[in-house]
């Protein structure tokens, strides 16, 4: 059904309708009205979970991890430096192989302190070996988190999954969604079956240590697992285009690319303004297309290789930077087309929130195709004397 | 040993670590001077001090990691460490 919702709203009605059994989340700044909504969706019967008022961020990923340990189906949700409290937990929950879902309303991190959007937070977090899916809008954000709860739990997959999309510019917007019903969600997605779990009648312990006669395979096989859930994560889109008619069964999405000379990489909302921007530099003539990574985690490399083949050159739009190096996209889309001649150019951009308008983006390609690239977009030189 | 998914452990497992092969110093009990007070048993991190038959204490080397806390808390100075030649 149609409903004009907060981005926040109807991502907390999405995860009700994938029925967590325990869910545990700091109130405070940095948060959002997600938790805050489900809060009052338990209070009111309205979902059967163990709602579990936490101290901290640390507190409440480690929450999770337990109740996921012991066989439940959890749910958190945090943003930037509350993600950044969680930094050692989301190394174990990975290496421990919980199907944790956790939502990121992308902000960016302090200092400065900001509360505005960029992906540096969950960015940060590259290499802790959860998967990290962009939502352009808060449909896609809300159907995400099916489709997180499906991969995650496959026990092919096993491995916990962020779900991403960009703070204010999605969370506390209204849009209309159309919302599964229990019943289609149920049928889309089954219960949790644990693959192993604590029970004190056969007890076992989860992320012991490992020498260094060990530890390297386990990282590995943590490696291979993320790497294979690409094909868990195309089937399972698949299955939900089928049943409801979206389809999300590509890693990237293309739009417009076919025969287009510059192409556009970018990840989360952006792409709806690109799209737009795209619209009107094809009217001017000028041959312009969007890849746009939805699966940032696992990275699928050679769908990516091979939508970007017949093109001139590629402009990638990073709402994040490696201090002293790039933005995270560009590095690895200039991997996936090493030996391939394609120029890959970086634009950092809208860093803390700042606006991202058409223009910007007409701009960059205007750059693009001088073969200007590699820099920080936008910069206000006047602060910079 | 394949892996185990998550790095899970069925509990005993510790016992398959035979932390013996860490030692460098070796604790050799002299029964002479030993009184059986017992508190070597105590504060050995390991466990792996047990009486024999006549209630002497025994270490069992295949953990004893050589830590030295047995000879250091011995009231009678009847435990000594000695460098383990391997
Ligand atoms: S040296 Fe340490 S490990 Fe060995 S018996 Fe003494 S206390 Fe136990
Ligand atoms: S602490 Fe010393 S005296 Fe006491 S039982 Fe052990 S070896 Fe014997």
């Amino acid at each position: 059904m149609m409903e004009i919702m907060e981005g926040s709203h109807a991502v907390a009605r999405a995860v009700t309708m994938c029925r967590p059994q325990v869910i545990a989340a700091y109130p405070i700044t940095p948060q959002t009205h997600i938790v805050e909504a489900l809060a009052e969706i338990v209070a009111n019967c309205e979902l059967d979970a163990d709602y579990i008022t936490v101290e901290s961020e640390f507190s409440a990923l480690s929450a999770c991890l337990g109740a996921s340990a012991a066989g439940s189906r959890v749910y958190s949700a945090t943003t930037s430096q509350g993600l950044a409290l969680m930094f050692e937990v989301c190394f174990n929950v990975a290496g421990m192989r919980q199907p944790v879902v956790m939502s990121i309303v992308n902000r960016a991190l302090g200092a400065p302190l900001s509360i505005w959007n960029d992906h540096q937070d969950s960015i940060s977090l590259r290499d802790s070996g959860w998967m990290q899916f962009y939502a352009e809008d808060n449909q896609e954000a809300t159907d995400l988190h099916y489709i997180a709860y499906k991969v995650a739990e496959d026990h092919r997959v096993l491995l916990p999954s962020f779900v991403c999309f960009d703070g204010f510019i999605l969370s506390h917007t209204y849009e209309p969604v159309d919302m599964l019903n229990q019943e289609q969600a149920d049928s889309y997605l089954p219960p949790f079956k644990p693959y192993h779990r604590l029970d004190a009648d056969d007890p076992i312990s989860f992320g012991l240590f490992a020498s260094p006669d060990y530890y390297q395979e386990f990282r590995y096989e943590n490696d291979q697992a993320l790497r294979s859930a690409q094909d868990v994560v195309a089937s399972c889109g698949r299955e939900f285009g089928e049943m409801f008619g979206r389809d999300y069964s590509g890693l990237v999405e293309a739009y417009r690319l076919d025969d287009a000379d510059t192409a556009i990489v970018a990840m989360g909302s952006l792409c709806g303004t690109v799209k737009d921007a795209i619209d009107e530099l094809r009217d001017a003539g000028k041959k312009v297309g969007l890849l746009k990574i939805r699966s940032f985690r696992p990275f699928p490399a050679e769908e990516i290789k091979s939508a970007l083949s017949g093109v001139s050159r590629v402009a990638v739009l990073d709402k994040n930077i490696s201090l002293g190096s790039k933005g995270a996209a560009c590095l690895e889309i200039r991997d996936a087309l090493y030996g391939s001649q394609i120029p890959v150019l970086g634009y950092v951009l809208a860093l803390g929130g700042r606006d991202v308008r058409k223009k910007d983006i007409a701009a960059i390609v205007d750059n693009a195709e001088k073969g200007r690239g590699d820099i920080v977009y936008g910069l206000r030189e006047e602060l910079l004397k | 040993m394949a892996l185990n998914l998550g790095c899970t452990a069925k509990p005993g497992n510790a016992r398959d670590n035979k932390t013996g092969s860490w030692r460098v110093f070796k604790p050799e009990f002299i029964r002479e001077k030993c009184t059986q007070c017992g508190m070597c048993t105590i504060v050995c991190p390991e466990g792996c001090i047990s009486p024999d038959e006549d209630e002497f204490p025994v270490p069992d080397y295949d953990y004893c990691k050589g830590c030295g806390l047995c000879a250091e808390e011995c009231p009678s100075e009847a435990i000594e460490m000695k460098k383990e030649e391997k």
